[in-house]
């Protein structure tokens, strides 16, 4: 099902194996194995309640913030099962940061929003976290936006702004691979625009996982495309590929608006 | 299986008519022409060559077809091929059309009685008309079987062409006041190779709207081969 080519090219950044999900006693993941290649933007694509932001929320063990949910399988991050608990988790979700659907910037200045992760993890003097704050900005590309309005509100920016912003505050604290959640379903399509942009320029130095619902977008920006449905992983590979030449039918019948 | 927007089935569904109408008309256009020659019919002629001008109608209207349906229906795998062939079978059955109306004009042109027996002209358009028939036949079942027999058959037209180029060129060797017909002739039979190859085209896209294998540029064995799944 992955496709080899892949295996050859590249560094693989994650490798999941044999992942199942249960919400309480309801399975939602069923045996997904798959590879995430490192500096590629991987999209998963399949309807509502398919598992696809299930598996992405695994990497980082988010479903770890309710009662009842739990992985089982193996999803290998530098050689370590991030599934393990003896994985501690405030170093894993800083090496795994998470970008969601809406954008959430904290309650606080645009340089606070920023900030605040980087004093969460390190003691650094003013001097260079000004340094650190104005380059996660840059490589957010907000900074041009913003230079001028850094003690404003985080919250008073658009909706396109806000959402760079939570890019740009994942990224200060260089993580490895970024978890996008639908990032730009709340936004309008020039705002859609500028995040892609700044996908395609992220991807040289961060693995990009995201999930969507535009099958337009997955073309668009990714490299690799994961279909899931109910649960499971149906096919994996190339996106060109998977766009122009399926080879499973439930693939074909999904990107051609055939489904049910 | 059917899309959630019936529209976009309705949308596809009239656009391969209109192409396959587009085919039928240039069928008849080739045997017209070719009729027209064998029997110096000159109003037979004019009537092919007007109907090129409908046939170009067709063509502007099915590329207006293709354009429309990217642009709103945006669409991918089957359905991505299947445009992306019909827009390339759509320039071919121009051209074909523009031939069978090269073949007419010449007609009107020749003037003087052609040599012996139009030199298998008849033979060779009845195989080439049989050729477009299948194509075209092939493109509407999505039949592969039927594009690798145009595919196969069209090496045997080309042998027909060259043994007819070969003859003709003896005649005007002989006869010197034969060479216009015969060049008129040869250029017919010339067309009739051409249409066969454009032929051939579409039986290619029709492997590869079904596939997704390009087998433009390969031998037959390594069609067959990537056909038969095999890595090439």
């Amino acid at each position: 099902m992955s496709n080899p080519d892949n295996e050859k090219q590249s560094d693989v950044k994650i490798t999941v194996r044999n992942l199942d999900f249960y919400y309480g006693d309801k399975q939602a993941l069923f045996s997904n194995t798959l590879n995430i290649e490192a500096n590629k933007v991987t999209a998963f694509i399949g309807p509502s309640g398919c598992g696809k932001s299930t598996h992405i929320r695994c990497y980082n063990r988010m479903f770890n913030l309710y009662k009842g949910h739990r992985g089982e399988g193996e999803i290998l991050f530098d050689g370590q099962n991030v599934l393990d608990p003896v994985v501690p988790e405030l170093e894993l979700r800083k090496r795994i940061g998470m970008i969601f659907q809406k954008p959430t910037p904290f309650p606080m200045t645009v340089y606070d929003n920023i900030a605040y992760g980087l004093k969460l993890h390190g003691n650094y003097p003013k001097s260079e976290l000004d340094g650190r704050v104005e380059k996660a900005l840059q490589d957010g590309a907000l900074w041009d936006e913003v230079k001028d309005a850094l003690h404003k509100a985080g919250t008073a920016l658009s909706g396109g702004q806000q959402q760079r912003l939570c890019i740009a505050r994942a990224i200060a604290v260089q993580p490895e691979v970024i978890l996008m959640d639908e990032p730009c379903s709340a936004l309008d399509p020039i705002a859609t625009a500028k995040i892609e942009e700044l996908i395609d320029e992220l991807k040289r130095n961060y693995t990009i996982v995201m999930v969507t619902h535009s099958m337009q977008q997955a073309a668009r920006v990714s490299d690799n495309t994961a279909f899931f449905y109910m649960g499971k992983l149906i096919e994996f590979g190339d996106t060109g590929t998977l766009f122009t030449q399926p080879k499973e039918q439930q693939t074909e019948d999904y990107i051609t608006g055939r489904f049910g | 299986m059917q899309h959630t927007m019936k529209r976009f089935d309705e949308e596809m569904g009239q656009l391969k008519e209109h192409v396959l109408s587009m085919g039928g008309l240039v069928e008849k256009a080739i045997g017209d022409a070719v009729q027209s020659m064998l029997e110096q019919d000159e109003t037979l002629a004019m009537r092919t060559i007007d109907r090129d001008r409908a046939i170009n109608a067709l063509e502007v209207q099915a590329d207006e077809m293709t354009r429309d349906i990217l642009v709103r229906r945006q669409p991918a795998a089957g359905d991505l091929r299947f445009i992306l062939a019909i827009i390339k079978v759509i320039t071919d059955l121009e051209r074909m059309g523009d031939l069978a109306a090269g073949i007419a004009q010449g007609m009107i042109r020749g003037g003087e009685k052609p040599p012996k027996n139009f030199s298998n002209l008849d033979i060779m358009g009845e195989k080439v008309q049989r050729q477009v028939h299948r194509a075209l036949d092939a493109l509407s079942r999505g039949d592969i079987d039927l594009a690798m027999t145009v595919i196969e058959k069209d090496v045997g037209i080309d042998t027909l062409y060259k043994r007819m180029y070969r003859e003709l060129l003896t005649y005007m060797m002989e006869d010197a006041r034969s060479i216009t017909s015969s060049i008129i002739l040869s250029n017919a039979a010339k067309n009739l190779e051409r249409i066969s190859a454009h032929a051939t085209n579409i039986a290619e896209m029709v492997i590869y709207m079904e596939k997704g294998h390009d087998i433009r540029h390969v031998d037959h064995d390594t069609a067959a081969r990537i056909l038969n799944g095999e890595d090439i």
